[in-house]
């Protein structure tokens, strides 16, 4: 494969397309809708009414507005079906022909799609991802020949360090520099690992990601090989996401066939083989000491750093760990240059950010927004508001590592500091609206139960805290707990943040906090004082 | 080898290069607590006992993991280490059953003497009281998972020093317990080569020999020093 | 110099830590000239009473007679020492926890493995009702020292009698078990 190949296959994909396409998503949420019955019912329509010459029906990936689901875009024309039964399939590919259609409606212009800047999402509701071809008409793998023969790996560390492309796993880390430490930390062989274990209750940005446009991240991962001198990449995605499994593995093998990855690829020196590791369950392997102890086969526990992984990782050769969103963001830097990614954003904060938005909004799927961009915007423009008139009270970020936000704080810009001042954290995507009928106390219940289900066991302020911390929540919950049962509770607080091994311990009081930090009269009112009850003893 | 100048608590150290907080400030006599380490094994940084406060960072380091370095400032008790350290302790004791007045190591456990160490006078926690099992399935050793604290050290010597890897553990979370071979009953467990260096490294009456009554255990962790040691003496 | 009045309890434990009170031997004796023991197994009163200014519990929570009478005591009394492990962690009699409802292990010991099966004692107001979980006492009311061991050494015992008597702070750190 070399360029003009490239160019020749995109060409010969756009020939092949027929003038109308009716796009159906085919992902995870769609399909839970039935989309996949529907997609061929759609094909059936077409042939029955004798359309196959104009007509092509095309599996696609996320559109985004899943609360709308299963969804069906008619292009050229840019027609947004909503809500699609398999039996509306007739309806609506009669109303190509022009005849009535009473299938639900949806508006291309809605400010739930208007307002977004698809960067990473862009191909999403576009294209089959289990079909190169398509992806290579999008532009697709031109970023890697151009990286693979006009940039040295410097170059390309120098480039995404300029576009100021921050880690999309949660923590922000600036992933030019983290590049930089691998590409120059001595080892003879390094590995690239991409973290698809996304697990946040409420988060599926990374799941669309890899089941709508999976070789978007195979771009990025060999990009990334090439400028920190990797050979052999992994990606583990969890085993709760069958579907991106599928068609990353389709995908791996139709870049492999083409020679877009493997040994050569495009005709240079440069060999790259990414193999897909399954994750079998556990949350902690979101966190990066533990994936590679996953990946090279034990138990995946955490382990202190440093050293990082950037020095010592997968059999403790330097090893970069990105995440899948972050991965997805490489292919359009090199195509569209630092600078214009730097344009997007806030100055600390470049780029964009996908969001999960769930919970009490009107609108509900993914999202990507400028960075930068409020939670109001998010949660009155994108998100509609509230789905039934009753106030929103906040919104939670991050998952059980993050905290919630209150509707007071709306202002507050979404970028890594912003919303760490606010005493939640960007996390991996998460973005969860809560109403009025919300209880606060049960939200950070939940997270901590969550935590102390995830918590791997091996240090003690996580392992035990954890369910201590659960249960002094349960008793606040069921009104049974005092004054002093706060006090403890805060002080597991400080203690599990402040010793627990991994991020997994140290964030895991985080819900509580932030909940304590602007919703201390829920906890407050529920509490029962008893002089009597010495609440565990004498502090 | 290299030396470096620290200070532990305001007392001027010295220490090799390489070598951690820990064994600097024992070599300096300043105790620090710890649970999941053992001279002889590799370090995990799993009890959290250990960890300090070093002047420039924000966090707290455990000192069986971090390196010395030239002119770093270590305080090993401050307010706040103390409080975390009995904090920690308490939440072992209410993880499972340990009754001191019932079991093989008493006056002979790590957990016992750590209790006195931290000023636990009491737990303040609820006492979570699972139900653990009991195995002497094996001929000469027992393991009662109610003295367990999941330190490892078990599972390391086990596999670092004898070579062998018959200990692992299974589960997650307060759920977590320490297996033979694949999760079968010890005596099943056809890698087991009954050394017993599992049982010199227990800190706890957990795994015990069969037959020793209340307070009867005895066994010194530093015969697994030891015998790294002979092992890499080089004449 | 007047006497202040004290007094010990029996809850949830085998009375160990009694014995190893009266192992103070003639040490009883100061005891007695600084004290005017007011309620418990050693003395004859149906009623805890007013104003006690030092209570020793041995003893963990177990019934509800214990629980009631832990609050009482804890209303009348000015220092409250938990006395032996049972007081302090629950120790040995805390190991029914283990077996769940207390209804299940009522069944077990009289019926199921009675020899012969004899009935479940039931006599309200005579035999208390046992409580769902058994506690350390300062689960259910502040506990101003804590003296573990089990028992708890007669020495150990003096010595806290002796600085709580001063006035002073005891020394609180001993070993469990």
């Amino acid at each position: 494969m070399d360029l003009a190949e490239l160019h020749a296959t995109a060409e010969r994909e756009r020939a092949r397309r027929k003038a109308i396409r009716v796009l159906c998503c085919t992902s995870s949420g769609c399909q839970a809708s039935r989309s996949l019955e529907l997609f061929h019912q759609l094909e059936a329509a077409v042939t029955a009414t004798g359309q196959d010459e104009a007509v092509e029906v095309a599996s696609v990936g996320c559109m985004g507005f899943c609360g709308q689901g299963p969804m069906v875009r008619v292009e050229p024309a840019d027609l947004l079906f909503e809500r699609v039964r398999p039996e509306q399939a007739a309806e609506i590919i009669a109303a190509l022909a022009g005849e009535p259609c009473s299938v639900e409606r949806g508006d291309p212009n809605h400010p739930f799609f208007a307002r977004q800047v698809h960067v990473v999402r862009r191909n999403g509701g576009f294209i089959d991802p289990e079909r190169i071809e398509e992806y290579i008409a999008a532009g697709g793998y031109e970023a890697l020949y151009r990286v693979l023969h006009d940039f040295t790996p410097a170059e390309v560390i120098q480039e995404i360090t300029r576009s100021g492309l921050r880690g999309r796993g949660g923590a922000g880390y600036p992933t030019g520099l983290k590049w930089a430490t691998v590409a120059k930390s001595p080892g003879e062989r390094k590995f690239v690992v991409c973290n698809g274990d996304e697990g946040d209750p409420g988060a599926f940005m990374d799941r669309s990601i890899l089941e709508s446009d999976p070789h978007l991240v195979l771009e990025g991962m060999a990009i990334a090989a090439y400028a920190v001198g990797a050979h052999e990449g992994y990606i583990f995605v969890r085993g709760e996401y069958p579907l991106a499994i599928q068609r990353l593995t389709r995908a791996i093998n139709q870049a492999r066939k083409l020679g877009l990855l493997g040994s050569q690829i495009f005709e240079t020196a440069f060999d790259f083989k990414v193999e897909i590791r399954v994750g079998a369950g556990a949350f902690v392997c979101g966190e990066e000491t533990a994936l590679i102890a996953s990946i090279e086969g034990r138990r995946s526990q955490p382990r202190p750093r440093p050293p990082y992984p950037a020095e010592k990782g997968l059999w403790g050769f330097p090893t970069l760990i990105n995440n899948v969103e972050t991965f997805a963001n490489i292919a359009p830097i090199i195509e569209h240059g630092a600078d214009w990614y730097a344009s997007i954003g806030t100055e600390k904060s470049t780029g964009t950010k996908v969001f999960a938005l769930t919970g009490k909004v009107r609108n509900t799927g993914l999202i990507e927004v400028p960075m930068g961009m409020t939670l109001r915007e998010i949660v009155e423009d994108l998100g509609g508001g509230s789905p039934d008139g009753t106030p929103v009270k906040a919104v939670q970020t991050g998952g059980p590592s993050g905290g919630c936000i209150p509707a007071r704080l709306f202002d507050t810009p979404v970028d890594y500091e912003s919303l760490a001042a606010a005493g939640s954290i960007m996390g991996s995507g998460g973005m969860v609206v809560m109403d009025a009928h919300t209880s606060m106390v049960q939200i950070a219940q939940f997270y901590m139960a969550f935590c102390m289900d995830e918590s791997c066991g091996k240090c003690v302020p996580c392992r035990v805290g954890t369910v201590q911390m659960y249960r002094l929540l349960s008793k606040v919950v069921a009104g049974a707990a005092t004054p002093a049962d706060l006090e403890q509770l805060e002080q597991l607080c400080r203690l599990v943040r402040e010793t627990s091994l991994c991020g997994l311990g140290q964030s895991a009081p985080n819900p509580v906090l932030s909940t304590l930090r602007y919703f201390r009269e829920e906890y407050e009112a529920l509490l029962r004082e008893e002089a009597a009850a010495g609440a565990n003893g004498t502090p | 080898m290299a030396a470096r100048t620290l200070t532990i608590d305001g007392r001027l150290v010295s220490a090799r290069a390489g070598e951690s907080i820990l064994e600097a400030a024992r070599d300096a006599g300043i105790h620090i607590p710890t649970l999941c380490y053992l001279e002889g094994l590799s370090e995990m940084g799993a009890c959290r006992l250990c960890l300090v406060e070093v002047t420039g960072s924000n966090r707290l380091l455990p000192a069986c993991l971090t390196p010395v370095s030239e002119g770093m400032e270590v305080h090993t008790a401050t307010e706040r280490l103390r409080e975390h350290r009995r904090a920690i302790v308490e939440l072992l004791f209410a993880e499972r059953n340990h009754v001191c007045a019932v079991c093989v190591a008493s006056g002979n456990c790590e957990l016992q003497n750590l209790a006195i160490r931290v000023g636990m006078t009491h737990v303040r926690y609820d006492y979570l009281n699972p139900v653990c099992a009991v195995d002497i399935s094996h001929p000469q050793f027992g393991i009662d998972h109610n003295r367990c604290v999941l330190c490892a050290r078990c599972v390391r010597a086990c596999d670092e020093v004898e070579g062998v890897h018959t200990w692992d553990i299974a589960g997650r979370g307060v759920n977590a317990r320490v297996i033979t071979d694949l999760g079968v009953p010890w005596g099943e467990a056809e890698s087991c080569t009954s050394c017993g260096k599992c049982l010199l490294a227990c800190p706890t009456g957990a795994i015990f020999r069969r037959g020793t009554s209340v307070a009867e255990l005895e066994r010194d962790p530093k015969r697994i020093a030891l015998i790294v040691a002979s092992r890499q003496e080089r004449w | 110099m007047s006497r202040i009045t004290f007094a010990t309890v029996w809850f949830g434990g085998c009375s160990g830590c009694h014995m190893s009170l009266l192992d103070l031997d003639t040490w009883l004796l100061d005891l007695a000239s600084m004290v005017e023991l007011v309620y418990g197994p050693l003395a004859d009163r149906k009623t805890f009473p007013d104003g006690v200014d030092l209570t020793l519990v041995e003893g963990a929570i177990a019934n509800l007679e214990h629980l009631e009478l832990a609050r009482e005591i804890r209303r009348k009394t000015r220092v409250l020492v938990a006395l032996g492990d049972c007081a302090v962690t629950g120790n040995v009699t805390a190991l029914r926890n283990l077996a769940g409802d207390p209804s299940g292990l009522l069944q077990q010991i009289y019926l199921e493995r009675g020899d012969p099966p004899l009935a479940v004692p039931e006599a309200p107001g005579i035999v208390p009702r046992l409580i769902e979980r058994v506690t350390p006492l300062h689960a259910v009311v502040p506990v101003d020292h804590f003296l573990p061991g089990c028992p708890p050494s007669a020495p150990r015992i003096r010595a806290t009698l002796e600085a709580l008597l001063a006035g002073a702070e005891p020394p609180e750190i001993g070993r469990f078990g």
